[in-house]
């Protein structure tokens, strides 16, 4: 399972630690934590699924391009962490 | 009298209160570090409503159901299914439903739909008759990048009768809660568009419009170039040219009983928006627009550069105290209707919006 690490900021709505989930893509991890957490999605996607303007996904150490984080593979290894973009705030 | 308010600012949500020797301070903040955009406390059941915009994490709304010592996160209007690339940027203004229905609620946002709850905030859904409007398609961007909705105004007399603001799009009017809409905009004009539309109802820019609760058939409107006033349920408006300082501003404030006796704040203009030669002042008019009177006692005359928002201006129910707050983190207080104002803290974060409670 990958491991999902979202910033501190979102211990209101989301895990309050590290969590492991299956998928294989982030987007597909991301909904298992959605699942789990009713509020989180609308943090991270908008009313279209679309990542966020200001939210940063990180790959094992590698941010993304905005515009293919949600779609990027992912293996049971992986390491995700879901950040607050350092604009837009 | 109101001795509370709630203030929305840039940075958290002020609880004021007014001690019983007359003087107003902050007692408690909310939400400290998040941008507040509104407020709303349902008179039927006293929940408060707050319209937070964070900047990174997109638009929520909470709910208090204790008068404000908890809040509860609630699940936010969406556009989720609806088709084009529209995505809920703000809650920009909440209002109840009619005495007569209970747990109705209605939202506006932006970028420009209605929403509408039936169970208190629970759940909300957008009202498509509005969003399927065909002069939609000129509705345009003002402050924000997309239209908006900042007035909605549910008839005392009759809550399946609701006017809204909008901008930049116009005036728009239900008789049937909301099953069909038709423009109401009749009399406004535009200077901001080319000479043969300036008068289409769909792109005209009311900044805000209060309806006069005990003669409900007037409504004010500061619009984004002029200020009018309807007194006949909204199918005309008539611009009051003699508005003095400047005919540009935001807010607008109608006496809750007398419909004659309203309140606007002037500013430079759209170009340049801050308060004439730097003086914040008050127009008030008390004969329905016939003349006015520019109060000033109180508000800084000198090198200020407060600008007040639409929703940050208002009036409580007896009609005697008006709270007013600025982007520069004033807020203001006055207790004789205007005649004179005092300073409740003049180093707020910027402020979006107030509420009497």
């Amino acid at each position: 399972m990958a491991k999902l690490v979202f910033t501190s900021h979102l211990r209101a709505v989301g895990p309050t630690g590290d969590s492991h989930f299956e998928g294989s893509t982030v987007l597909e991890v991301l909904d298992k934590a959605f699942a789990e957490h009713d509020l989180l999605q609308s943090y991270i996607l908008d009313d279209q699924r679309r990542l966020r303007k200001h939210i940063s996904i990180f790959l094992d150490g590698v941010r993304l391009p905005a515009g293919q984080a949600l779609a990027s593979p992912v293996s049971n290894t992986s390491e995700i962490y879901v950040m607050q973009a350092l604009s837009g705030g | 009298m109101s001795d509370r308010l709630l203030v929305s600012t840039r940075k958290g949500l002020m609880d004021v209160r007014r001690g019983h020797g007359g003087d107003w301070r902050v007692e408690n903040v909310h939400f400290l570090g998040v941008p507040v955009v509104n407020t709303l406390r349902d008179p039927r059941n006293g929940f408060l409503f707050a319209s937070l915009d964070h900047g990174h994490y997109g638009a929520k709304l909470h709910r208090s159901t204790d008068d404000g010592q908890s809040w509860e996160e609630m699940t936010a209007p969406s556009y989720q299914g609806v088709a084009g690339d529209v995505a809920l940027q703000m809650i920009w203004t909440l209002a109840a439903g009619g005495g007569d229905q209970a747990g109705v609620l209605w939202a506006g946002t932006l970028p420009g739909g209605l929403f509408k709850s039936e169970d208190n905030g629970e759940s909300w859904s957008l009202n498509e008759p509005l969003w399927s409007v065909p002069e939609k398609a000129a509705w345009m961007g003002g402050g924000y990048d997309d239209p908006g909705i900042h007035s909605i105004c549910v008839d005392p007399r009759n809550s399946n009768r609701i006017l809204l603001g909008l901008s930049v799009a116009g005036v728009w009017l239900t008789e049937d809660g909301g099953q069909s809409w038709s423009l109401s905009a009749q009399g406004m004009w535009a200077e901001y568009v080319p000479p043969d539309i300036k008068h289409n109802g769909e792109i005209q820019d009311p900044h805000l419009i209060a309806q006069c609760l005990g003669a409900p058939d007037t409504y004010w409107c500061q619009h984004h170039n002029g200020v009018f006033v309807s007194n006949d349920n909204a199918k005309s408006w008539q611009e009051l040219k003699n508005a003095p300082i400047s005919r540009f501003g935001f807010p607008v404030a109608v006496h809750p009983q007398d419909p004659q006796r309203a309140w606007f704040v002037p500013a430079q203009g759209d170009d340049a928006r801050f308060p004439v030669d730097g003086k914040v002042v008050v127009n008030r008019t008390s004969d329905g627009g016939q003349s006015f009177e520019t109060l000033r006692a109180g508000l800084p005359q000198a090198h200020a550069y407060d600008l007040v928002y639409r929703h940050a201006f208002v009036v409580d129910a007896t009609g005697e105290r008006l709270a007013m707050g600025s982007t520069t983190g004033a807020l203001w207080v006055s207790e004789d209707g205007g005649d004179t104002w005092a300073t409740v803290n003049a180093h707020l974060p910027p402020i979006y919006a107030i509420e009497f409670l």
